[in-house]
């Protein structure tokens, strides 16, 4: 019976620790029904105060005019595109988690898909704040939606890059908000199910929808999962296309690139990517799921980020030998002078960006440095600096200097109320996940005892005890029970 | 009012599991449900289940989607208010091919997840009896449903022979309700002495 299992030597088991089913329904509720601890207090006022920041700056922002930010002549688009495509991007790599390695049958992405799910929903939330507050009249925000009107009626201009972002941008956040909920019913119901208080009771009892695992249910509970990964597997790719769209379909030199694309779906993955690790190397530790978020799910997290960064660096060594192949003055001018050059405006962003994208992660080549937590930790935090700067080098250096010498503008730089919109929807992100973490199963609890069937100690022993019997005594036993 | 009796187990280990739901099939009980705290592969097949039409449905409001934004983007742009854009054409396709697989996407999601609540009978405030709560966290549960005919002793014995747990006869609601989790403990159209606390 020696055939009967195969076991890696490279992978790890997906699950530490020999664990049974009610083992992993203890681990995974605890946190959800311990009372919040310090840190966590101290870390949710911190994300409110932060959010209230937000708040004030915006408002500011509604009533005296979009004034309030220091955009110029040129410089139309300045920090809010910026942290709009960061947030966007960030988003990208929690779908990336849920279903395209859902489809790749991956079953790594167990431990961190629900957490990565919910990072994806609230950085969306927070990348819609800014186009949003950037029209101005944000009570006009509607005019964007394609209604009957009484004013033609006019309609919104379809072959626009801008409005295919609205369609994108708000398909993505619904197909994902479906996809992570319909994902939490099972264990909302699990918790539902163990409640004692009545607040408990009420809560998860409405928010479970009367979920109670029949078997009928669960057919068309995995029927729907699949087809949403598979829906959303394009769905996340064509968005970050499209927001690409918003400057490759312009002719300014520096956004009029075939490349863009490409280029921004594997940035996008690369610091989503950066940003789960920043949570989750956290919130492992926090919350005591060391033994489900295991240093393996950190090591095959940070081959993709070696593996995307890498990307986007051969992406810009691109754009950069096209601008010199493609000999059009005013693009070589964008990349040579206005960010190649250290002693430009903008040269310092344009080689933080090169440093912390393409150089640094180099580092997780070496097996030591990606099962470390501490420099997992820095560097994740390095590459989302890197990113929000590479953003920044594409709107800002593409637009401050273009082809009217007399028309270039002052040096852009963000006023307070504009600092105080990016840290407020850092405010906004890290109260909802705050309340993510303690109202509701950071590991997919359904999942995991799914896994336990094929991976972890108990597997084993149960293997073993298999391996132990004759063949004739085995083959009776399960000749006829697919498997199972 | 559709209050029903049951042979309730439950068992604690797939490998048990298979081979009962085969000896319960085989023997002539009909199996009511089997709930489970994940899903387990193949047993809908074993209990005689259909497959799902779900992904049917998902492919006619996917369908749907695409003719939604085709038509009423064409309809906007050639006939309602033809708008000159830079001297294009008016029918543009490829300009409207990013908005028409969005919504076929957004169509085909929602539609899919509205259908999965319809048919599983899910919704915030809906009440369902489920046997054994424990059948969330690490049990199967299965449930036989008893006619006139069954004799139950019999039937009880027969469970446990096939390795469940706890079998016992059980009264059970078997449709949903409204109602909150935090109240009451009476079943739907159940008499208050007849309560399952």
């Amino acid at each position: 019976m020696a055939l009967l299992r195969y076991e890696s030597q490279v992978r790890a088991p997906l699950v530490e620790d020999n664990k049974d089913y009610h083992f992993v329904t203890e681990d995974i509720c605890r946190p959800v029904e311990a009372r919040p601890t310090r840190l966590w207090w101290i870390g949710f006022l911190f994300s409110v105060a932060l959010l209230c920041f937000g708040i004030v700056s915006v408002t500011m922002e509604v009533i005296y005019g979009v004034n309030q930010w220091n955009l110029n002549k040129t410089v139309g688009w300045g920090w809010d595109i910026t942290n709009f495509v960061w947030w966007i991007g960030i988003g990208h790599a929690g779908t990336l988690i849920s279903a395209i390695l859902l489809l790749f049958r991956q079953g790594w992405r167990t431990g961190v898909n629900r957490a990565a799910e919910a990072m994806t929903i609230f950085a969306v939330m927070c990348a819609g704040q800014f186009p949003i507050w950037h029209m101005g009249r944000v009570w006009m925000a509607f005019f964007v939606l394609p209604y009957p009107n009484t004013r033609g009626p006019v309609w919104p201009n379809f072959n626009s890059a801008l409005l295919w972002d609205v369609f994108a941008i708000s398909t993505y956040f619904t197909v994902s908000l479906l996809f992570w909920y319909s994902g939490l019913l099972p264990d909302l119901a699990t918790l539902r199910d163990r409640a004692r208080l009545k607040w408990r009771k009420f809560f998860y009892g409405l928010a479970a929808f009367g979920w109670t695992g029949s078997t009928k249910h669960w057919q068309r509970f995995e029927a729907l999962a699949l087809v949403l990964a598979g829906l959303s597997t394009p769905l996340v790719l064509s968005v970050h296309t499209i927001v690409s769209f918003d400057f490759a379909t312009s002719v300014v030199p520096g956004w009029h690139t075939t490349i863009f694309p490409p280029y921004f779906v594997a940035g996008a993955i690369f610091s989503g990517f950066a940003m789960v690790q920043t949570l989750l190397v956290v919130t492992r530790k926090v919350l005591g799921l060391e033994e489900y978020i295991t240093i393996e799910h950190i090591d095959v997290m940070n081959k993709i980020i070696v593996l995307t960064g890498s990307i986007v660096g051969i992406a810009y060594l691109t754009e950069l030998f096209i601008a010199w192949y493609g000999a059009n003055q005013y693009e070589g001018f964008a990349f040579m002078q206005n960010r190649l050059n250290l002693d430009s405006p903008y040269g310092w962003a344009y080689w933080i960006m090169m440093g912390c994208n393409v150089l640094s992660p180099q580092i997780f080549w070496v097996r030591k440095m990606r099962r470390n937590l501490l420099v997992t930790f820095f560097m994740s935090i390095l590459v989302n600096i890197g990113m929000w700067f590479e953003r920044f080098v594409i709107i800002v250096t593409s637009v401050y200097r273009d082809y009217l010498p007399s028309a270039w503008s002052t040096y852009y730089r963000p006023t307070i109320w504009e600092v105080g919109f990016y840290m407020g929807t850092f405010g906004l992100f890290f109260t909802c996940y705050f309340l993510f973490a303690k109202f509701f199963p950071v590991v997919a609890a359904a999942e995991i005892k799914h896994l336990l069937k094929k991976s972890g100690e108990n597997y084993k022993l149960r293997m073993n005890e298999l391996e132990d019997e004759s063949v004739e005594a085995f083959v009776e036993r399960h000749g006829h029970d697919h498997g199972a | 009012m559709a209050i029903k009796k049951f042979i309730v187990g439950s068992f604690d280990d797939e490998a048990v599991l298979f081979p009962a739901v085969r000896s319960v099939r085989r023997s002539g009980y009909r199996i009511y449900d089997i709930f489970t705290p994940f899903p387990i592969h193949g047993l809908d097949k074993a209990m005689g289940l259909r497959d799902t039409s779900l992904h049917t449905a998902g492919f006619i409001y996917g369908i749907t989607g695409t003719a939604t934004a085709v038509g009423g983007i064409s309809w906007v742009f050639t006939y309602d208010w033809p708008l000159n854009i830079g001297g294009k054409p008016h029918f543009s396709l490829p300009a409207w091919i990013p908005i028409t697989f969005e919504l076929t996407v957004l169509f085909a999601s929602v539609g899919m997840f509205l259908t999965f609540c319809y048919l599983c009978q899910m919704a915030p405030f809906v009440k369902k009896d489920h046997f054994n709560l424990r059948s969330t966290d690490d049990l199967f549960v299965m449930a036989l449903e008893c006619t006139d005919k069954t004799n139950e002793a019999e039937a009880v014995t027969f469970l446990q022979s096939l390795g469940a747990k706890d079998v016992k006869v059980d009264r059970r609601e078997t449709r949903w309700w409204l109602g909150r989790y935090d109240r009451e403990t009476k079943m739907f159209g159940m008499k208050e002495s007849e309560a399952v606390v």
